[in-house]
């Protein structure tokens, strides 16, 4: 029984630090700057891929290698996803600020881009890319120095034009370069990334209890990063920066905050944290475009439930969510039900829902009628500034 | 030239005069999509056509929610589903001789029709059940969030939560509604008609050109009169409006009540005109790609949605044939550029920046000004900031 | 003397621990035009908030013609008569001035009514009338995002009187408007005072002084003192925490 209850625990808060590390660069992101980034799930997907190429690499320098290839792997992810999150806020969220519906929409359909971008990928497309960025700002860079003020017409043909070259030159690549520039670099199914040898296995405690231990490594990882990101909002210069802009963007401006500057560092911010939980969701399953999309709504909830620009919040939604969706899912609560008599309509209705899909209905009714009493999750925020 | 192209229609024999004619129109244009369009297009393209037209109902109820009311919702795949499941399970029934029972029942050893599936027996119930079951999850679901006064985004997390919620409930429940697989439609009669028979076909496209005609005269007279300005005041500053005595939450549920009732309505007549309900109708992607119709073609506009809804779904049938690869770049870069560029969409834009002929043309309804953005307007945003120092 | 219109006893809110309302009390009888001025972070608005239902009171009541008014949510409170100028102007800037007044002056607001019920002729001359007072008549049918700020505060103060409610509640109404059209404002507001209740917020002591008779200065959060204008400006205690200072700036 207490095994049971401590196995159980220990289960729901693993699935707890998988949906916290996956909320906390959302957390930043919506709570802190009022931008709802569907993308969000892809930049997973991004650092899930890059720890796939990683691993690659590292199997090229022998087996020895290949057990460590997680530790380059976690700074690359979130590297590689806090650099596609900058592009992606200078490029497009900057223009958004404070319009949460638009930002909702344009990072869908970032997050579709993305997902055709890993499934299509070659080196042709990496050229055209290039082409692209090349004509796109190097024109506008020569537009900005000979007019005084370049306008929308001219970025417009500027941008239909560099995309048309950009296009063409790639389908030519792909056409007529071989297979070389032609072939995907990821195949359209889901690739695997094997977990290192250490990760392997589990830790034993009583007779059947096992705590696996790729399970163990997120938790450490999940605390990590929380600390990380603790200390770094409440103790860095940058952090105080970036807290101040939350709070009152003009005044901040008016104190000499580069506001811009901190704007791009908290979504890059938030991008890697995303590119990180990408490299830890590796270790529970394959790896597929599809990847983010699986976590994204479950996401959203913790940091609704927990109270948005709550940090606090989003752990405590995390673990309840996560211990009561294995509690239902698993089939605990059946079970315990069934034990006891006079409860067997109880057990009967918990064992209708002791699937991981039906927990997760019976989840969304609980987070709603969470809602109907704390409307404004657990911990409200006073003075909200995200409010449409 | 500013001001004049704001100024109201006059009123009394003018406006009754306006309404004849656009009266005429949707009918000329009803008569056209039914008489002419049949003649000239492939047996195939005029059914894409008919299922696009089906899109275009949704595009409407989507445009009534988010273009009108200001809420954005990316549920509206329950209630498309809801209508289309509620017809299948009708047909599936109906088909089959005493006692027996759909297929895929025996697969999962279900020998018994679950109670649900009982009142799907009768004609009227289905066809009322078509768009009263969305209307009321719509409700209840509305409800429980307005009650609260859950309002933008968060009403958009919420509403795509619920649909995932749906999904994997009609996805899991192999043994009640065969999951995955969903419900065929195509082989079953409907009035001693084959459903997928080309007469059954086309008398559905006809009904999807009568239902969409008789759901843009809805949106139309919800839109234009009274209510329609409450619609626009609740998007505008929905708090001011309880300090004069009006009640948001009742509007908001009715609205989505309603938005989800006609999304029921185009899910039926999506369902028997492609052959199958599935728990892919509940795909996220799919409720959101809803939205950019409506965005595309123009929020707040009812002929954009409908434009949106056809033409972007002819673009996607035609560019993924020849490059499947593409449509997903392409669908993104969309997204995009209507959010960043053309955020009244292409009839918005027309009505703004074309002559006065034009504006005559597209726009008959009444004109919007841009869309609410409360937090763009300096003076809501000063309140708001003052209120939160003052704590 | 007339009945109390307005009564607050007692009341204290509480964010967090701060006070905005400390102890408040506070009475108005019906016809009265009152004025209420007070330091930034007195409390003005919250007191407001709570009349209208915005805020609840942690503790303490606050009673329309005798009835309490805590825990109705906002949209009864106005339907009980008790109608509130915003103090920046809350107007729908998609709707025009015509259709603002209506939305105001509409008696039937549940949804059905609104759904079928036609504005009465009645209701429509009202309107027509309204809209020469607030000087808007060549602009009723123009969106009221395109309004200047100053005819956006009078469209405000408009949809108020729309509304036929028996008190007024008018937050700084002439905040960012011309000398002018500030006389104009304090005309208004001295003519619906002949039939309503009314209570203003304002700062502007110039305005103030044009139309008050009864002052209540508000500081953290409770009354500090009430009486006529030069009561109160001959006050020590006011001139210490506002007045004094504020009179060398104005």
């Amino acid at each position: 029984m207490i095994e049971g209850l401590i196995g159980g625990l220990f289960n729901g808060i693993s699935i707890g630090a998988v949906l916290l590390i996956v909320a906390l660069g959302l957390a930043i992101v919506f709570g802190l700057m009022g931008v709802i980034n569907l993308a969000h799930g892809e930049l997973m997907m991004l650092g899930a891929y890059t720890t796939y190429v990683v691993q690659n690499g590292f199997k090229a320098m022998g087996e020895s290698a290949l057990n460590f290839y997680i530790f380059a792997a976690l700074p690359l992810s979130f590297l590689v996803a806090a650099l596609v999150g900058l592009a992606l806020e200078r490029g497009v969220i900057r223009y958004l600020y404070g319009r949460p519906l638009e930002t909702l929409l344009a990072t869908w359909g970032v997050s579709l881009i993305l997902r055709q971008f890993v499934r299509s990928v070659n080196w042709a497309m990496i050229v055209g890319l290039v082409v692209l960025c090349g004509l796109f700002f190097g024109g506008r860079w020569v537009l900005q120095r000979s007019q005084r003020q370049v306008a929308g017409w001219m970025t417009a043909v500027l941008l239909t034009l560099s995309v048309a070259i950009a296009v063409a030159v790639g389908l030519l690549l792909n056409q007529n370069a071989g297979v070389a520039f032609s072939r995907p670099w990821f195949s359209a199914r889901n690739v695997d990334v094997t977990p290192p040898t250490w990760l392997r296995g589990g830790l034993a405690l009583g007779t059947t209890l096992q705590f696996p231990y790729a399970r163990l490594f997120i938790i450490v990882l999940t605390i990590a990063c929380l600390a990380g990101v603790y200390w770094f909002l409440q103790r860095s210069a940058w952090g105080l920066r970036i807290r101040a802009v939350t709070q009152n963007r003009s005044m901040s401006a008016c104190l000499g905050i580069p506001t811009e500057q901190v704007d791009a560092l908290t979504f890059a911010l938030g991008s890697g944290l995303a590119g990180i939980a990408g490299c830890a969701v590796t270790l529970l399953g394959s790896v597929g475009p599809n990847l983010g999309s699986n976590y994204i709504v479950d996401a959203f909830m913790v940091v609704v439930v927990g109270g948005v620009g709550k940090l606090v919040g989003s752990i405590v939604a995390a673990l309840v969510i996560g211990i009561v969706t294995y509690l239902v899912g698993s089939g605990t609560l059946a079970l315990l039900f069934t034990s006891a008599e006079g409860l067997q309509p109880l057990a009967a209705f918990f064992t209708f829902f002791a699937t991981t899909s039906m927990a997760k209905v019976m989840v969304f009714a609980l987070i709603i009628t969470f809602l109907q009493f704390k409307p404004a999750g657990m911990f409200p925020q006073k003075g909200r500034t995200v409010e449409a | 030239m500013a001001t004049d192209t704001f100024v109201r229609p006059k009123k009394g024999r003018q406006a009754h005069q306006r309404l004849l004619v656009e009266v005429g129109l949707v009918i000329a244009i009803a008569l056209v999509l039914i008489l002419v369009i049949p003649a000239v297009v492939s047996g195939f393209r005029l059914g894409l056509l008919g299922r696009f037209l089906a899109l275009a109902i949704v595009a409407l109820g989507i445009d009534l929610i988010w273009g009108f009311t200001g809420l954005l919702s990316l549920g509206h795949g329950i209630f498309f589903a809801l209508g289309g499941y509620a017809l299948a399970m009708y047909l599936q029934i109906n088909t089959l001789g005493d006692g027996e029972l759909p297929e895929f029942f025996s697969l999962y050893g279900v020998t018994e029709l679950p109670w649900f599936w009982q009142p799907f027996y009768s004609l009227p119930f289905t066809l009322l059940a078509v768009f009263i079951i969305p209307a009321v999850v719509a409700g209840v679901l509305g409800y429980l969030v307005f009650r609260n006064r859950i309002r933008g985004v968060y009403f958009s997390i919420l509403t795509q939560a619920a649909l995932v919620v749906f999904f994997n409930f009609f996805n899991g429940q192999q043994e009640l509604i065969n999951g995955t697989n969903g419900l065929k439609t195509d082989t079953s009669t409907f009035l001693g008609v084959e459903v997928g028979s080309s007469s059954a076909q086309f008398n559905f496209y006809i009904l999807t050109v009568v239902f969409l005609a008789l759901a843009y005269a809805l949106c139309r007279w919800l839109t234009s009169g009274r209510f329609g300005r409450m619609l626009i005041a609740i998007r505008d500053d929905e708090n001011r409006m309880r300090f004069s005595g009006y009640d948001p939450t009742g509007f908001k549920v009715l609205v989505f009540a309603v938005s989800g009732a006609i999304a029921g309505i185009a899910g039926a007549l999506y369902t028997v005109q492609s052959g199958i309900v599935s728990p892919q109708y509940m795909d996220i992607a799919f409720s959101i790609e809803m939205v950019i119709w409506v965005a595309v073609g123009g929020r707040a506009t009812l002929v954009g949605a409908i434009l949106g809804a056809v033409f972007v779904n002819l673009g996607r049938s035609l560019l993924s044939e020849s490059f499947p690869e593409i449509w997903l770049f392409f669908q993104g870069a969309l997204f995009l550029l209507v959010v960043t560029a053309l955020p009244d969409g292409v009839v918005g834009w027309l009505r703004y920046r074309l002559s006065d002929r034009f504006r005559r043309w597209f726009g008959r309804s009444r004109s919007v000004v841009t869309p609410p953005l409360l937090e763009l307007d300096p003076d809501v945003g000063a309140e708001k900031r003052e209120a939160i120092d003052k704590r | 003397m007339s009945a109390k219109i307005l009564d607050i006893e007692n009341v204290t809110v509480s964010f967090d621990g701060f006070k905005a309302l400390n102890n408040l009390n506070f009475n108005m009888d019906e016809g009265e035009l009152r004025v209420i001025i007070g330091p930034n972070g007195a409390g003005k608005t919250t007191f407001l908030d709570v009349i209208t239902g915005k805020v609840q009171p942690t503790e303490g009541k606050a009673r329309f013609k005798g009835k309490d008014l805590s825990q109705r949510p906002e949209h009864e409170i106005a339907r009980l008569g008790i109608g509130r100028k915003f103090q920046t102007p809350r107007v729908y800037l998609n709707l025009t001035p015509r259709e603002n007044l209506e939305l105001s002056c509409n008696r039937h607001k549940n949804v059905i009514a609104t759904l079928f019920k036609q504005l009465s002729s009645a209701e429509r001359r009202t309107i027509g009338g309204l809209l020469e007072t607030i000087g808007l008549e060549t602009k009723a049918d123009v969106p009221a995002a395109l309004l200047s700020h100053g005819e956006k505060q009078w469209l405000e103060i408009g949809m108020l009187v729309a509304q036929s409610p028996d008190l007024l509640l008018v937050d700084e109404p002439v905040a960012g408007l011309t000398d002018e059209e500030t006389e104009k404002t304090g005309k208004l507001l001295m003519s619906l005072a002949e039939s309503h209740s009314i209570v203003v917020i304002e700062h502007d002591m110039e305005f103030v002084r044009q139309i008050a008779r009864q002052v209540t200065v508000l500081h953290q959060g409770s009354v500090l003192c009430e009486g006529t204008m030069s009561e109160v400006q001959n006050d020590p205690r006011v001139i210490e925490v506002y007045l004094g200072a504020q009179e060398e700036e104005v």
